[in-house]
């Protein structure tokens, strides 16, 4: 789940806050475009952002008896491209700072990077990688979005190894530990949210080919 | 549709089998979250750090906190609904229209 208020030194928090920046600016961006050029679009922005909306807010239980959630920004990832979902991203996790004391302010630039900026992006090459190997849409969708979050957690593990390296082992032996608390229970959840995602898909289908476009 | 059915049928065994594997069922904590875990391992490994800023508002009481969170999920849920069913109603418009030309 996200890095909880307070778990990252100040240097780490404006850091990723920092690294963020462009990516927000990026998606903002492209945001405005694709509703200038496609008025239509509004509803695969709106459909995006719910889903993410939906999926961020169930806690699910795992297999090895932690509980973490989905991140619901593979489907956006797939539909509009991965800059846009920077900004949907940010804005439910400022949902759940605020109002659900879930993840942080001054963590918020690490959660979005990890959730709102690597995972679209990941979500989005896997998708395109598969797409060109010759997978069926449903597999390609499948495998961004079980892959985006995973992708997800992992830069979370990494990011706290950053901030916490391990007394011994450093950096390294951290980003083990970090992976042991979240890389596990993750591997389920991540296969749920890849059924979920092409099931989004399948309901909200037809869709324009927006994601063919290039943008 | 059989085939979206059987696909949430799967995504939903997934998540209900933790809860009936034994594995599971002698943990001190059960079910608790990973932000916690990773919480409790930095305390372990860095006892001298100490979070540096608290959460502005915390819901009162875990029947609030599970209120917010229904809430942040119904209000995506409608959401998608919405547009499902615009599609939907959409696409079989255009069919009668094809079927009348």
């Amino acid at each position: 789940m996200h890095i909880m208020e307070g778990y990252l030194p100040p240097v780490h928090a404006v850091a990723w806050g920092a690294a963020c920046l462009p990516f927000l600016a990026l998606g903002v961006r492209r945001l405005t475009r694709v509703v200038e050029r496609h008025p239509e679009a509004r509803l695969e922005l709106a459909a995006s952002g719910a889903f993410a909306f939906v999926l961020s807010a169930l806690k699910l239980p795992s297999v090895t008896g932690s509980c973490s959630h989905p991140t619901g920004v593979g489907l956006g990832a797939v539909l509009m491209g991965p800059a846009p979902m920077a900004v949907l991203g940010a804005i439910v996790l400022l949902f759940q700072a605020l109002l659900l004391a879930h993840g942080g302010l001054t963590t918020l630039g690490a959660n979005v990077f990890s959730m709102a900026i690597a995972g679209p992006w990941v979500s989005w090459a896997v998708f395109r990688g598969a797409g060109a190997a010759g997978a069926s849409r449903g597999l390609a969708v499948f495998l961004a979005a079980m892959l985006g979050n995973l992708a997800t957690y992992g830069v979370t593990a990494l990011q706290l190894a950053l901030a916490f390296p391990d007394p011994v082992s450093g950096v390294a032996g951290g980003l083990v530990k970090f992976l042991g608390v979240f890389a596990l229970t993750q591997v389920p959840l991540a296969v749920v949210e890849g059924l979920l995602t092409v099931v989004a898909l399948n309901v909200l289908a037809p869709m324009p080919a927006l994601a063919r476009e290039g943008r | 549709m059989g085939r979206n059915v059987a696909l949430v049928l799967g995504a939903a065994a997934l998540v209900a089998a933790p809860l009936v594997l034994p594995a599971t069922g002698g943990l001190d904590e059960p079910f608790s979250g990973t932000d916690n875990k990773a919480a409790n391992l930095i305390a372990e490994q860095h006892p001298d750090y100490r979070p540096w800023a608290q959460s502005l508002w915390k819901p009162p009481s875990p029947e609030i906190e599970s209120l917010l969170f229904a809430l942040q999920a119904a209000i995506g849920a409608g959401v998608l609904g919405y547009i499902a069913g615009y599609r939907r109603g959409r696409n079989a418009g255009r069919r009668d229209g094809d079927a009348r030309d």
